[in-house]
């Protein structure tokens, strides 16, 4: 069992606030996923969970116990660093059993759980092999190996995969999907790569300059975006956004259609739809075809709606030329209202 | 058109040409002005007096190991070779015990004065050991500290420090923190960490800083001529006794000293270069 709690942490550094008065609980056996830009904070907060980093006020509490006064060895942790940290001078048999070692455990139990590890990993036949005789890929497995065969409550990784070219990162991102749901620990798992957390998590925690936007599954996150950044950081290609404006009998006039919405005091509000929830044809959005990128399975056309800029996601098959003019209907369940001045959905 | 080109015009071509002739002819002319002393030294050092004095010169030895022999049975030199052993040894141990944790020091932590404090380390090498010997000559004196291995050894262990921490410093900033504290999340304390994880990476340089202050202590001379009476080192001693000596027997000591030095530094060439920030790995 290894919840883990981080209460009001928050991280300066000088005059430079990382982080911002941060509350996440994440449940025993989750993989959490804290997503955002370089610089958002994220790699701080996973560093002030291991212990690397201490934090300028705030707790955090792993299994019931309260850990940000301890060190990173009494916090029954496991870390896989960005450029996998495996130990030079070491075999990587030397690598995994490193943690098992300062344990001080039995022989046979730091030989059996180093073959196990390994065997996940599929590394077996590298055991004697020193790092300088790997690839980046098969380091990572041993990076990953070491972490597991600690068998610890917490998995920590800091973007693990990101040194990595694109092909072996989705087939480690799938097997590591699949290793650690077998591992029963809890898991945080740092990214700054969209599909990398939606493919991953059970929950993402999307970070914008050192506070949690959102933390909710993956289609909450994508469906419903707590505020503009997500929407907007989310998806590739983003949510579109245009302004609308306050009309008769509480609807709200976007581009000259109206539409019903939120109720508010506010004059102006942000309506918002992703590129795939919009049709063409019948009646919609007033928009004149840019430019048109067919992409396979379907057309991504950017459009302009009123000076503003807007993409749709259509059925490849649409006969579309630049300059039309069409119609854009959005889906009345998809569509997203945000208040533009605190920038949250309403 | 290419009939009317001019001859004289110099293509890039040639112009590079030149400028490899031109280092070339650098580099002949630096190896000579470094190599043919010691040439000369090693080649009279190995011939017969006879032959030192004879002309024209030999350019191989003769191989006659008389006036070695003759110097290492002189009087005393036994003991100077000793005594500059041993303050070099203690010269080493000092330096690499105060330096390494100085370079570790400022290749991990962030503390204020980090920059004065670099500055400062490069700045003891500013100020000219005889402007020093003099004063330190009379605290010595005042101390009992005058004319011992230790005594020497300090003030060659100032002149080594800077380099050790140099040095140092730059080996262990060459080796991930990640290192470090992925050893801390298997376990590790501090130390621990450092034992077994950055101590048998950073092993070969520190050996190399090592032996580096010992050749520092080894070839000093001015300290300890003005520091030591009864208890000379081998350069020291030689400063003393050799003005007087037919010229063979200089030419023996003079390779005794220079040779054990030249080996030193030659083992530990890399890391030298690495300490001015050449990459060579």
């Amino acid at each position: 069992m290894a919840e883990i709690a981080i209460k009001g942490v928050a991280k300066r550094f000088g005059d430079f606030t990382a982080l911002h008065q941060v509350d996440l609980t994440i449940a025993d056996q989750e993989f959490m996923v804290l997503l955002g830009a370089s610089g958002c904070g994220k790699t701080t907060l996973l560093r002030i969970v291991a212990g690397l980093e201490t934090p300028s006020q705030g707790e955090v509490w792993i299994g019931g116990r309260r850990v940000d006064h301890l060190p990173p060895r009494d916090r029954g942790i496991a870390m896989v660093f960005q450029n996998y940290a495996v130990f030079p001078h070491l075999t990587v048999f030397e690598n995994i059993a490193f943690g098992l070692r300062m344990k001080k455990l039995p022989r046979q139990e730091i030989e059996r759980r180093v073959n196990r590890t390994a065997e996940l990993m599929h590394i077996e036949q590298l055991l004697k092999r020193y790092s300088g005789q790997l690839s980046g890929g098969q380091r990572q497995r041993v990076a990953v190996a070491r972490a597991l065969a600690m068998e610890p409550d917490v998995i920590l990784m800091d973007e693990p995969l990101s040194n990595l070219d694109a092909l072996l990162r989705l087939e480690m991102r799938a097997e590591l999907k699949g290793v650690l749901a077998g591992s029963k620990t809890t898991t945080i798992y740092v990214t700054h790569d969209q599909v990398e957390a939606m493919s991953l998590a059970d929950r993402i925690a999307v970070m914008h300059q050192g506070r949690i936007v959102q933390a909710a599954s993956p289609v909450e996150v994508y469906r419903n975006p707590a505020a503009r950044f997500v929407g907007s950081f989310i998806g590739n290609p983003p949510m579109n956004f245009l302004p609308a404006t306050k009309a008769a009998n509480g609807n709200w006039d976007v581009a000259g259609l109206a539409l019903s919405g939120p109720k508010s005091d506010r004059q102006k509000v942000e309506f918002a739809i992703r590129p795939e929830d919009v049709d063409a044809g019948g009646e919609g959005l007033p928009a004149t075809v840019r430019i048109i990128e067919p992409l396979g399975p379907h057309t991504l056309v950017t459009c302009d709606v009123e000076g503003a800029l807007f993409r749709a996601v259509l059925e490849s098959g649409a006969a579309i030329a630049v300059g039309d003019r069409l119609r854009l209907a959005p889906r009345s369940d998809r569509i997203r209202w945000f208040d533009p001045e605190t920038t949250q959905a309403l | 058109m290419s009939a009317v080109t001019d001859a004289r015009v110099t293509t890039p071509a040639d112009a590079r040409k030149a400028g490899n002739w031109l280092l070339t002819a650098t580099a002949i002319v630096l190896s000579v002005w470094v190599l043919l002393p010691i040439y000369l030294l090693i080649v009279n050092a190995l011939s017969s007096p006879g032959e030192v004095t004879a002309f024209p010169k030999r350019f191989l030895p003769s191989f006659d190991l008389g006036s070695l022999s003759f110097f290492i049975n002189f009087a005393g030199v036994a003991r100077a070779l000793w005594n500059s052993v041993l303050v070099a040894t203690l010269t080493m141990i000092l330096a690499i015990g105060f330096g390494a944790p100085a370079g570790y020091a400022l290749s991990r932590f962030d503390f204020p004065g980090k920059g004065t404090f670099r500055f400062l380390v490069l700045m003891t090498r500013a100020f000219p050991l005889p402007l020093l010997a003099l004063p330190l000559a009379v605290m010595f004196i005042r101390t009992g500290l005058d004319d011992t291995a230790i005594g020497l050894a300090l003030v060659h262990t100032t002149l080594a420090l800077p380099f050790a921490v140099l040095i140092t410093f730059s080996l262990f900033s060459g080796i991930p923190v990640e290192l470090e504290e992925a050893a801390w999340t298997l376990g590790c304390t501090r130390w621990q960490a450092f034992r077994k994880v950055i101590l048998p990476l950073a092993l070969p340089g520190i050996a190399a800083s090592a032996v580096f202050a010992f050749t520092i202590s080894w070839n000093e001379v001015f300290a300890a001529a003005v520091l030591t009476i009864e208890n000379r080192t081998l350069t020291a001693f030689l400063l003393q006794s050799l003005g007087e000596s037919p010229l063979y027997l200089k030419f023996a000591g003079g390779a005794a000293l220079v040779v054990p030095a030249l080996i030193f530094i030659f083992a530990v060439r890399k890391y030298l270069f690495a300490m001015w920030g050449i990459a060579n790995r």
